[in-house]
């Protein structure tokens, strides 16, 4: 115990001594939150939408009240087939279709669940994606006064398609999306970086041959960066809540869990870099490399998964920040429960076995 | 009288209130063997990098090769060979390719790279290995080319850091020996070296102490002068003296 | 007691890379065993695979009774060990290393203070200081105070004077004359021949060997050959007449002289009136005893 936590003291030496570090890994989320959120027009009005319904149903009908009535939106009616709704997408006529699946209402009380697609063109993609921002609001809203009145519990979650130009900005979109690549790259770089440095600097020869254990110094390189990445975290979240006005529907503490699951995850893969890897620099290729464009590029952040080409699809399904940012939008910006971000849970768990094992595996107690 | 390569007076670097070199002066004569010596700290490797023309002197003035160390400093760096333990050659790339990149930095054209590379490696007895990455070379055989591939250009004088730590004894001797040619062929030779044996080999050798020259002369006067029978034991008469502990 | 029989390492693709081809000794207490060797001899693998490091293709090697490849964990606990280029914590402070390192062994700076005092008494005043902002010779010390701190019963120091000036290189070693009398086992490397002298018992390493091995003055002693020092002026042209010269076996330049091994039957006064007659004067020709470096150089050709 003693081993470790003069380990510990001694990796928050290295931290504090290395101020420019310290700084960018402390003001990356604090700006990054700051240039997306201030660097996006919020104010939209005038939305042209229209609401397919094929069954009609009491739910349906009110969901389109309230749609009317909102100031934002300038509703164009209801629409009879999909044919007429992408007819209307192409010719620019609409901003966003609201689509039910059929017998909605019925569905939904039976299994407690409902999806209602979002269909946005993006002529003007900033447009389109807070459109659907808005209808999502405005659904999740009638969701929760639902479920105040009725006993049965149910969710309806939104699903975004954005056709013709597939960008999203916004806030909410955003915030999630930072979450997924701040708390990771921070994590995976400095955790890599700071054992490959021991074996940079020689400083490993001399742990190896004391009597210290392996997994003591693999715990002592990972609680700091468990504590940055958590300070990280809390800025993130204060920040998008106080001056972006995202709010946090769901529960904090699922919020918070998700988070430290995806932190530990990140820790992980830090490790598992730094048992492969001999160079520093080569470290922080590996972590950035294999973070930054997946988290950019294949995660949802950016480009929304559906309307990706099947290989690419199937790509995503092996990157955390996909599950990571999927969930945090599902309990942030949605509201919704533990039951709909299981599965992303089990997913991240399991990687974080997976990445744990390699680890274990690779980790060796001499040098070759 | 032979002409002075480099002539230095007064040379000065502080940093903040420290001085690493303080007030040195001395001349080095056209092919000369100069030994330059010192403690770990005395403040060689600043006082090199002043002669080269990367460090600009707080005080004093100087001429290396012929040019004024603080206005034409970029002169300086073309009339140079520059060699050191730390780097000499890019290990990832062949021997060929070290050549002709050293030598297309000192600007020389591809028909006097190519020729003199086939020189070169005749003289070294390299033939065989042109095409061998330099990472896979036998230490000896590395310095050896990288000290051809310093005095490439033909420069007036070349400097030398360190540059036999850790090669086996033979091949050391094979160093210099080289380095003798070359100081034949009217190449001034500044060297620095924790071998106080090497020491011996050079025509004069200066000792550095707390960022001052104490003593420069031959190795024999230096012997005679402090009653001692080797450099080593002058180098620890003088260093002892240190008052400097950083 | 360290005993080292037949340990045999290659590396690289198919083991193309020699490293160590069948080295066997033995050290015991209060001995300073040197293995003296250029770069690329194979000192730093040896001493890897005593420090249990890294493992050996075969042979065996016990420290103390205990197996460097089964008893690996009883090793660490017991060697104090400062490989290659060692540079400590760089943004720790002097004092912060060494209790760095006191804590890692489960012991204090004060419970041991006593064994390190005498070099860490030289560093102490500069405590606060940054390791980074150490000269050389004060690294090495700290590094040593760092490798003590948990009363090792066997040192392994790999080439710890590399790089250091040679007064910073004297008082080093007079340290670990001082260790050696409290009984540790002390293996070192150097690429230094002139440190030989220091040790108790030398192995001259090449190319994965020990080319020989005895004291310093028992490797000297077995030195056969007919050793001159040739002085002289015009060292170059010198050089390359004695190479061509029938009775001259090798000619070697030693500092400002000529070291020459010639065969028998050649008089020092003959050859002298021959380089005479060649055109050089100011010659002196002497006999003289072999250093370290002439053994070294005579085996190594061999």
């Amino acid at each position: 115990m003693k081993q470790l936590i003069a380990f510990v003291q001694k990796e928050f030496y290295h931290i504090f001594r290395d101020n420019r570090t310290l700084l960018v890994i402390l003001g990356m989320p604090v700006v990054q939150i700051l240039l997306f959120g201030f660097a996006i027009n919020m104010e939209v009005q005038d939305i042209r939408v229209a609401l397919f319904a094929p069954t009609p149903d009491a739910f349906t009908q009110d969901v389109t009240e309230k749609i009317r009535q909102n100031g934002y939106f300038n509703y164009q009616g209801n629409m009879q087939t999909m044919q007429e709704v992408e007819e209307s997408m192409r010719k620019g006529k609409l901003d966003l279709a609201v689509v039910f699946p059929p017998h909605f209402q019925r569905e939904m009380l039976h299994s407690g669940e409902g999806v209602v697609q979002l269909i946005t063109s993006s002529a003007d993609p900033n447009r389109g994606s807070i459109a659907a921002t808005y209808a999502t609001a405005i659904i999740s809203q009638y969701r929760m006064e639902q479920t105040g009145a009725a006993d049965i519990p149910f969710q309806i979650s939104t699903e975004n398609r954005m056709i013709y130009n597939p960008r999203m900005k916004s806030a909410y979109m955003f915030v999630p999306g930072i979450m997924g690549l701040v708390l990771m790259i921070i994590s995976t770089i400095m955790t890599s970086v700071s054992i490959i440095r021991e074996k940079e600097r020689g400083t490993m020869e001399v742990l190896l041959a004391s009597p210290l254990k392996q997994a003591t110094m693999i715990v002592a390189k990972t609680i700091p960066y468990l504590i940055i990445s958590l300070l990280n975290l809390i800025s993130i979240l204060l920040l998008s809540y106080f001056v972006l006005d995202v709010p946090i529907r769901g529960s904090l503490l699922l919020l918070t869990l998700l988070s430290l699951l995806y932190i530990f995850l990140s820790l992980s893969y830090g490790l598992t870099i730094s048992t492969l890897v001999q160079k520093q620099i080569n470290a922080v290729i590996v972590s950035a490399m294999t973070v930054m464009i997946p988290v950019l590029m294949l995660s949802g952040m950016i480009f929304p998964i559906n309307n990706m080409p099947p290989a690419l699809q199937y790509l995503s399904l092996v990157v955390p920040a996909r599950w990571f940012i999927d969930a945090v939008r599902k309990v942030m910006i949605q509201g919704l429960g533990i039951s709909m971000v299981w599965q992303e849970m089990v997913i991240l768990t399991g990687m974080i076995l997976l990445l744990l094992t390699v680890t274990i595996v690779k980790t060796k107690k001499r040098l070759e | 009288m032979k002409k002075k390569v480099i002539a230095v007076s007064g040379l000065t670097k502080r940093f903040g209130h420290f001085t690493a070199v303080d007030h040195i002066t001395f001349d080095v004569e056209e092919g000369e063997i100069f030994g330059f010596l010192g403690a770990n700290g005395a403040g060689k490797t600043t006082a090199m990098q002043m002669l080269c023309g990367i460090s600009k002197p707080t005080s004093g003035s100087g001429t290396v090769a012929g040019f004024d160390i603080i206005r034409e400093n970029e002169q300086i760096k073309r009339n140079i060979g520059y060699m050191s333990q730390r780097f000499s050659l890019y290990e990832d790339l062949k021997v060929w390719e070290n050549i002709r990149l050293f030598g297309g930095i000192y600007g020389l054209s591809d028909k006097v790279i190519e020729r003199k590379t086939d020189e070169l490696l005749e003289r070294l007895d390299f033939r065989e290995e042109r095409s061998t990455l330099v990472k896979y070379l036998p230490l000896g055989w590395k310095q050896k080319l990288a000290f051809s591939v310093a005095i490439f250009h033909d420069p007036g004088i070349v400097f030398l850091d360190e540059p036999t730590g850790g090669v086996d004894p033979a091949m050391r001797r094979q160093f210099w020996e080289m380095i003798y040619e070359a100081a034949d062929r009217g190449i001034t030779v500044f060297v620095t070296t924790h071998y106080m044996d090497e020491a011996e080999y050079c025509n004069r050798v200066s000792i550095m102490v707390d960022g001052r020259i104490d003593a420069l002369d031959t190795p024999g006067a230096l012997r005679s002068q402090y009653h001692a029978t080797s450099i080593d034991e002058v180098f620890r008469q003088l260093a002892r003296r240190a008052r400097r502990n950083e | 007691m360290v005993e080292v029989t037949d340990l045999r390492k290659r590396y690289g693709r198919q083991g193309r890379t020699l490293a160590l081809d069948g080295i066997s000794f033995t050290a015991g207490e209060g001995e300073i065993f040197g293995v003296i060797g250029p770069d690329g001899a194979g000192k730093s693998t040896l001493f890897r695979i005593l420090a249990s490091l890294i493992l050996p293709d075969s042979g065996k090697a016990r420290l103390n009774g205990h197996d460097v490849v089964t008893d690996y964990q009883k090793i660490r606990q017991i060697i104090g060990y400062m490989p290659e280029r060692f540079s400590l914590y760089q943004d720790l402070s002097v004092e912060e290393n060494l209790q760095f390192f006191a804590t890692l062994f489960h012991t204090t700076i004060k419970e041991n203070y006593h064994l390190i005092s005498d070099i860490y008494r030289q560093i102490e005043p500069f405590k606060k200081r940054r390791a980074s902002a150490l000269s050389g010779g004060m690294k090495q010390k700290l590094a040593l105070s760092c490798a003590l701190i948990h009363k090792p019963e066997i040192l392994i120091l790999d080439e710890p004077t590399t790089g250091v000036d040679p007064v910073s290189r004297k008082e080093f070693w007079d340290m670990l004359h001082r260790l050696k009398e409290q009984g540790i086992i002390i293996l070192v490397s150097t690429a230094y021949m002139d440190e030989a002298s220091q040790c108790s018992r030398i192995a001259l390493m090449q190319g994965g060997s020990f080319i020989a091995t005895d004291t310093p003055q028992g490797i000297i002693d077995s030195y056969s050959e007919i050793l001159w020092s040739v002085k002289g002026s015009r060292i170059t042209a010198l050089l390359a007449t004695l190479r061509q010269h029938p009775g001259v076996k090798s000619c070697f330049a030693f500092g400002e002289r000529l070291h020459i091994t010639v065969s028998e039957g050649l008089h020092p006064e003959v050859l002298r009136q021959e380089l005479v007659g060649q055109g050089f004067d100011d010659l002196r020709i002497a006999p003289i005893t072999p250093t370290i470096e002439d053994c070294f150089m005579a085996i190594d050709t061999q």
